[in-house]
């Protein structure tokens, strides 16, 4: 090569390998060093709490496995337990048939960009605002939700206040925001499915239903267990939109697992247990995150 | 495949040549798929407009005609509370709480929450990505995959040690202490999905640039940023929706005026409930201030944002 040789002995740009180092130390910096700070340490950190007994006046103290201990034999932990559990299943149940009617609809139906949108809207707004416009809709008394129904002939329901109303009920508000977002990863899906799939099953004379089980179903397998597994994950860690809703109300049946995290830590300045709670959840979540992938066999395509 | 013209892509496309014989057994279910949507629209959009019919009310009128489809006794009273207009007389007279919420003040920090955690997550995980994608350097793939293990990291984990560092670097109740971790809370996802980009991009324009002499700074800032606008659109609208919709983190640490967002903001005016019920009017028009400047952004940028869903999501 006819380059002008520098006098320090670098390299050509073909193997550039340590003349990269420096340049390389000088991008990275900024994301690894928040990374460290603000992510692995603090993730460390949870762990390390978790075996302590910390009220963030003064200093942690060892205390071995009693925040394990007293987490088997507290009640209260098993029933948030359940009712994160009853709140995953309905949110998750609803919304993922809910988003794949969407997602199927508009792609069988029109490529109509506004209409996505229309349905992504909901996404944009926080789910303490969604908490708190369907609360008023919903309200007993004055909720235009609540008049409809008695003018259908049926009795007010007391949707945040009734025990076994409330967990459903913010499952469904929570539906109402996310289900938008959800059904476009599925119709992104949807758009990598060759069409010729479906010209040949319209020649065949399949019908729509058909082609939905037949083509559609086990096509976006992939797509939508990568979507179930991120959901899942998501639904696990409600927070706001209880928050602002029921606060954990009537009695402790809305009280998910991060309300008692929240309630520990900074209500009664449990730090350490709340973090074995913490830790419990993400071991729950990452052994739910295992099972899923493979049970779903979600990384391998049906197609090709 | 027929010649379609431009067709921006909103009416049919399967129209051509096929005839009506066989759409027509198709179209009973056709309108049963349109009546399906509608629906799903009306729900979707109706919780929008009882928000601003509700703002524009007053408390008194909803309490007698909770069903009326229009605003009732129409008044921008619940707007004026929001804003500090009212007088703690004329709030409380309209079933306001009369507690003073400056919502200006909520909505410039959530302004510059927002902005600045996507600029810098953006900007840092860009970097980051073009040293992962295109510099050789010892210890690259061990370094990636060390910060591919943070996505296996639900961000509500480390909300609780996070809160304890801030709080004993003593920024607590402040704009960096709000800020500062929101920048990295998904910045594995942000590296990963640029990096994809970055890897795409064919080196010979870069290596011209290099062998012309530019720096490999110069090269970052001037080539592979400018090529890749629309990725970072992508990510730049997703970060922002999202730190401005976060609610958990800002309502750990901020307790006062100055570090308060409008989520947590909207959460307190939503618990401060006057003597005879709570302040619906005003509330609504809280929810919709807080609401209104996604709402714009989205009207902007609908078609780049829906577009992007999916191309983001998973992939």
């Amino acid at each position: 090569m006819a380059v002008t040789k520098p006098t320090t002995a670098h390299p050509p740009s073909g193997s550039r390998a340590p003349g990269d180092t420096r340049t390389a130390l000088l991008f990275i910096a900024p994301a690894m060093l928040g990374y460290l700070v603000f992510l692995v340490w603090p993730t460390l950190r949870g762990v390390y709490l978790s075996f302590t007994s910390f009220d963030l006046l003064s200093a942690e103290r060892w205390v071995g496995l009693d925040n394990y201990r007293r987490l088997v034999n507290d009640p209260v932990f098993w029933d948030s337990l359940g009712a994160t559990l009853h709140y995953v299943v309905v949110n998750i149940g609803v919304q993922t048939v809910v988003a794949l009617l969407i997602a199927v609809l508009m792609h069988r139906l029109t490529r109509s960009t506004a209409l996505r949108g229309i349905v992504l809207a909901p996404y944009l707004v926080s789910n303490v605002v969604a908490g708190i416009v369907w609360l008023w809709i919903l309200d007993t008394q004055l909720g235009v939700g609540n008049e409809v129904i008695e003018l259908l002939g049926f009795d007010r329901i007391a949707f945040f206040g009734d025990a076994s109303w409330a967990i459903p009920t913010i499952a469904l508000v929570n539906v109402w925001r996310h289900v938008g977002y959800t059904a476009l990863l599925i119709f992104a899906g949807l758009q990598s499915i060759p069409p010729t799939v479906y010209e040949a099953g319209r020649v065949d004379g399949a019908s729509e239903w058909r082609m939905f089980r037949s083509i559609t179903l086990p096509l976006l397998r992939p797509v939508l267990s990568l979507v179930l597994i991120i959901t899942v994950v998501g639904s696990f860690q409600v927070f706001d939109t209880v928050s602002v809703t029921t606060d954990g109300k009537p009695a402790n049946a809305t009280n998910v697992l991060q309300l008692y995290i929240y309630d520990l830590a900074f209500d009664r300045l449990q730090f350490g247990y709340a973090s074995a709670i913490s830790v419990a959840l993400m071991l729950v979540l990452t052994v739910i995150t295992v099972v899923q992938y493979r049970l779903m066999r979600a990384g391998r395509s049906d197609l090709g | 495949m027929t010649h379609t013209g431009t067709g921006g892509g909103a009416e049919p496309r399967e129209e051509p040549a096929r005839g009506k014989r066989e759409r027509r057994p198709l179209s009973w279910g056709r309108a049963l798929a349109w009546a399906a949507m509608a629906v799903i629209t009306l729900i979707t959009l109706f919780p929008f407009y009882w928000m601003l019919r509700t703002a524009l009310s007053t408390n008194t009128a909803l309490a007698q005609d909770p069903a009326s489809p229009l605003p009732v006794d129409f008044s921008l009273g619940g707007f004026l509370r929001v804003f500090g207009l009212q007088s703690t007389e004329e709030a409380l007279a309209e079933g306001g709480a009369g507690g003073s919420l400056d919502f200006w003040r909520y909505l410039a920090n959530s302004v510059l929450v927002a902005t600045l955690v996507t600029f810098c997550q953006v900007l840092f995980a860009a970097m980051a990505a073009y040293a992962f994608a295109r510099l050789r350097w010892r210890g690259r793939d061990a370094v990636f995959g060390f910060v591919l293990g943070g996505l296996m990291i639900p961000a509500v984990f480390t909300l609780l040690p996070n809160f304890v560092l801030i709080k004993e670097a003593g920024l607590v109740d402040s704009l960096p202490g709000i800020t500062m971790p929101m920048v990295f809370m998904t910045m594995p996802f942000a590296v990963f999905f640029l990096r994809q980009f970055f890897l795409g991009i064919s080196s010979e324009v870069e290596e011209a640039a290099l062998i012309d002499g530019a720096g490999r700074i110069r090269v970052f800032f001037r080539l592979i940023l400018p090529m890749s606008t629309a990725p970072i659109a992508t990510l730049s609208i997703l970060t922002y929706i999202t730190a401005w919709n976060e609610y958990f983190w800002p309502l750990m640490v901020s307790y006062s005026d100055s570090s308060r967002v409008l989520t947590v903001a909207l959460s307190i005016f939503r618990a401060q409930t006057p003597q005879n019920g709570t302040d619906w009017a005003g509330l609504m028009a809280a929810t919709f201030v807080a609401a209104l400047p996604m709402v714009l952004l989205f009207a902007l940028l609908a078609k780049r944002i829906v577009n992007s869903i999916g191309f983001s999501g998973i992939k």
